[in-house]
């Protein structure tokens, strides 16, 4: 296609295929670990033979703070019946039946089989998942957690669908690979509540870390499909979905430093907040998981994210008005006038929680100007839930503006009312434009 | 507020539309700029449509965006749930409705079905007699040849639609009829089975469907926008959105 970009696909190749040959090596080297690789199942199951209508209910609960349904299910399919592609950076991964189904499901399971699959990673028959299953979060899930979402699954309607072969490219179709991942990447363990913190930090570490799997988009994924603990939260591209998962301990970017718990809470639960409002991917999160968890579940999870330490090294950026030419400012200003303050307000204030404020609203000013400018080309409604379930919208402008101008009027956003944020120019905008739905 | 509507794509809109900027309804432009009176509104609400909609659902100056206006309830509810689940793509609404819950699209559809705004004027005729006569004459009468019933037997006899489920044709433009007959025809797009308007669909040549379409789009305003009330006359196909 374009120049710059082969070359650097070259590059990006010549160093996965130097990374897929050490993880080959360590693979190999790592052959005869392969028993311990399969672990023995955790504690001694403590689910009663026949699960109590108590223990379902805390089951389906569960089950939607670990928001299985989202993957397990295609848009009109039965739910939990798998079938849903999943595209990857590796190829497209199909989701598979978890009902109870005895010959296509994991009707046969026990909460033994099912407890080692969250905790490690093996599936019933030995195979090692790829980690586009969350275990390497699950992993922290209780036994009695894991056998009360098991029990949940086998209640409801089992499904006869047979799973989808995935279709990943070499090397990336080749399981052994995942012992050399898990090696560098999974650290198994149940979650440890820290003394120091009270009990209600513990509840929201315990959901973040574990069933809310929030590291599978806000900490980075590097060529291996890895993400480190030391960078945990700190934000990344989602990859194959074209959004940026701002970092959570970042007061620059998502960082709640700041936020009231309250804010924090309703971001979460509500999907909208008077600090800003979710879309994408997070819109799906607040809509298919979190609006379903209760109010003290919620405030838990706040006071826990509130609570990441903040990794801000140097000072925080002051406007950046004064990078940008005055007729790009203008040009962006009449656009906003126009378009844009009706809800905004001329001041950037906007109409909290309906139309999220601009001014000061770090998904706006953060480094990666990607959610803004996707935001105004595609627009974008808050997800619609049990306390907002008649949201206000956004409307698209990438039919009205062209680069020229999106990149003048996300420019001026950016930068205007003291927001720090930096300037983006049209090849940002016809970039992005490219990889958008249009 | 007036003088900022003539930016825009107005500019180019005028270069390429016969008949110049005179004819252009720059209210049209200032139709599709957000604006509503009170926060907690529908108006307000559905803001998240109106640059391709118009703030009325009239449509706008782009040919392919639809006037949704007055389209019945029933019909507008199923395209956005169709949108939401996939079943009818078009990734800007399919991104757009993806987590609005089925009560509020109910209400969306509501908003827009109730909605009784001007029709623009029609865009100036560029096809030839020929193709207007064979439009007017599927629309009017069908062909019993080729099995196609005529369009007023179901989207009623001033095009203004059905209750529940069948939408009016006046006021779409020529690209947006085509571009549906097409999909329906190749299978991209569906409604409830049995789908009727798929068998009409596949009957249709490439000819038929532009002579359709031009002819729908020289149609005057009507002079009761509502559907018509459902099933009044025995329709010549099953449709399983009149359900």
């Amino acid at each position: 296609m374009r120049q710059p970009e082969v070359t650097v696909m070259k590059l990006a190749f010549k160093i996965l295929l130097a990374l897929v040959v050490l993880a080959v090596a360590g693979a190999a080297v790592l052959w005869w670990l392969r028993p311990s690789a399969l672990p023995e199942p955790g504690r001694a199951s403590t689910a009663p033979k026949d699960a109590t209508t108590e223990v379902i209910n805390r089951g389906e609960y569960l089950a939607r703070a670990g928001d299985c349904v989202a993957c397990h299910t295609e848009p009109t399919g039965k739910p939990f019946a798998g079938g849903r592609a999943m595209p990857t950076p590796f190829g497209a991964l199909f989701v598979p039946n978890i009902t109870p189904d005895d010959e296509t499901g994991i009707g046969r399971w026990t909460p033994d089989d099912f407890y080692r699959m969250m905790h490690t990673g093996v599936s019933k028959d030995g195979t090692l998942l790829y980690p586009a299953m969350p275990f390497a979060s699950y992993t922290k899930v209780t036994r009695a957690d894991s056998d009360a979402i098991f029990a949940y699954l086998m209640s409801v309607t089992p499904v006869r669908q047979q799973n989808r072969p995935h279709e990943l490219k070499f090397p990336f179709n080749n399981r052994e690979l995942l012992i050399g991942w898990r090696t560098l990447y999974f650290k198994e363990g149940e979650f440890i509540p820290d003394p120091k913190q009270n009990a209600e930090w513990n509840r929201g570490a315990y959901l973040v870390q574990g069933l809310g799997h929030c590291a599978m988009c806000h900490t980075a994924i590097n060529a291996l499909g890895g993400s480190s603990e030391s960078k945990a939260f700190e934000g990344g591209m989602i990859p194959n979905q074209n959004w940026y998962a701002p970092s959570l301990t970042s007061n620059r970017e998502a960082g709640l430093g700041n936020w009231e718990i309250q804010e924090i809470a309703d971001l979460l639960q509500v999907g909208v907040s008077h600090r800003g409002t979710t879309y994408g991917p997070m819109a799906e999160v607040v809509y298919n998981s979190l609006q379903y968890l209760s109010d003290e579940d919620v405030k838990a999870m706040a006071v826990y994210l509130r609570a990441l330490p903040q990794r801000d090294s140097e000072p925080p950026p002051t406007s950046q008005a004064r990078l940008v030419s005055p007729s790009v400012m203008e040009t962006g200003r009449k656009i906003y006038s126009t378009q844009c303050a009706m809800c905004h307000g001329e001041e950037g204030k906007g109409h909290p929680p309906s139309f999220p404020p601009l001014a000061g609203n770090q998904s706006i000013t953060m480094a990666s100007p990607v959610n803004s400018i996707r935001m105004v080309l595609n627009g974008g409604y808050a997800p619609g839930t049990r306390k907002n379930p008649r949201p206000h919208g956004m409307p698209p402008f990438s039919h009205i503006l062209d680069d020229e101008e999106a990149a003048a009027v996300v420019t001026y956003i950016r930068v205007a009312w003291d927001n720090s944020g930096t300037p983006v120019d049209a090849s940002q905008i016809s970039e992005l434009r490219k990889l958008l739905p249009e | 507020m007036k003088p900022r509507c003539l930016r825009w794509r107005t500019i180019s809109a005028c270069a390429t539309i016969a008949g110049g900027c005179a004819s252009l309804p720059v209210l049209a432009q200032s139709e599709a700029i957000p604006s509503f009176r009170e926060v907690d509104s529908m108006e307000a609400r559905v803001q998240g449509c109106v640059t391709c909609h118009g703030q009325s659902g009239q449509g706008t100056s782009n040919g392919y965006f639809p006037r949704i206006a007055g389209k019945p309830a029933g019909y507008l509810y199923n395209q956005l749930v169709a949108f939401r689940d996939g079943t009818r793509h078009y990734a800007p609404m399919n991104y757009l409705v993806a987590y609005l819950p089925d009560a509020y699209l109910k209400e969306i559809a509501q908003h827009f079905a109730s909605q009784r705004p001007p029709f623009a004027p029609a865009d100036p005729m560029k096809a030839d007699l020929e193709t207007m006569r064979r439009g007017g004459a599927l629309v009017a009468g069908g062909d019993a040849g080729k099995g196609i019933p005529a369009c007023v037997a179901c989207h009623g006899v001033a095009l203004t639609g059905m209750e529940p489920g069948i939408p009016g044709l006046v006021g779409l433009r020529p690209t947006y009829v085509v571009a549906q007959l097409t999909r329906w025809r190749v299978g991209e797009r569906h409604a409830a089975e049995p789908d009727c308007m798929k068998r009409v669909a596949t009957r249709l040549s490439d000819a038929d469907m532009n002579a359709v379409a031009a002819f729908l789009s020289q149609q005057a305003a009507p002079t009761d926008p509502s559907p018509e009330p459902a099933n009044v006359v025995r329709m010549p196909l099953a449709c399983g959105s009149q359900k």
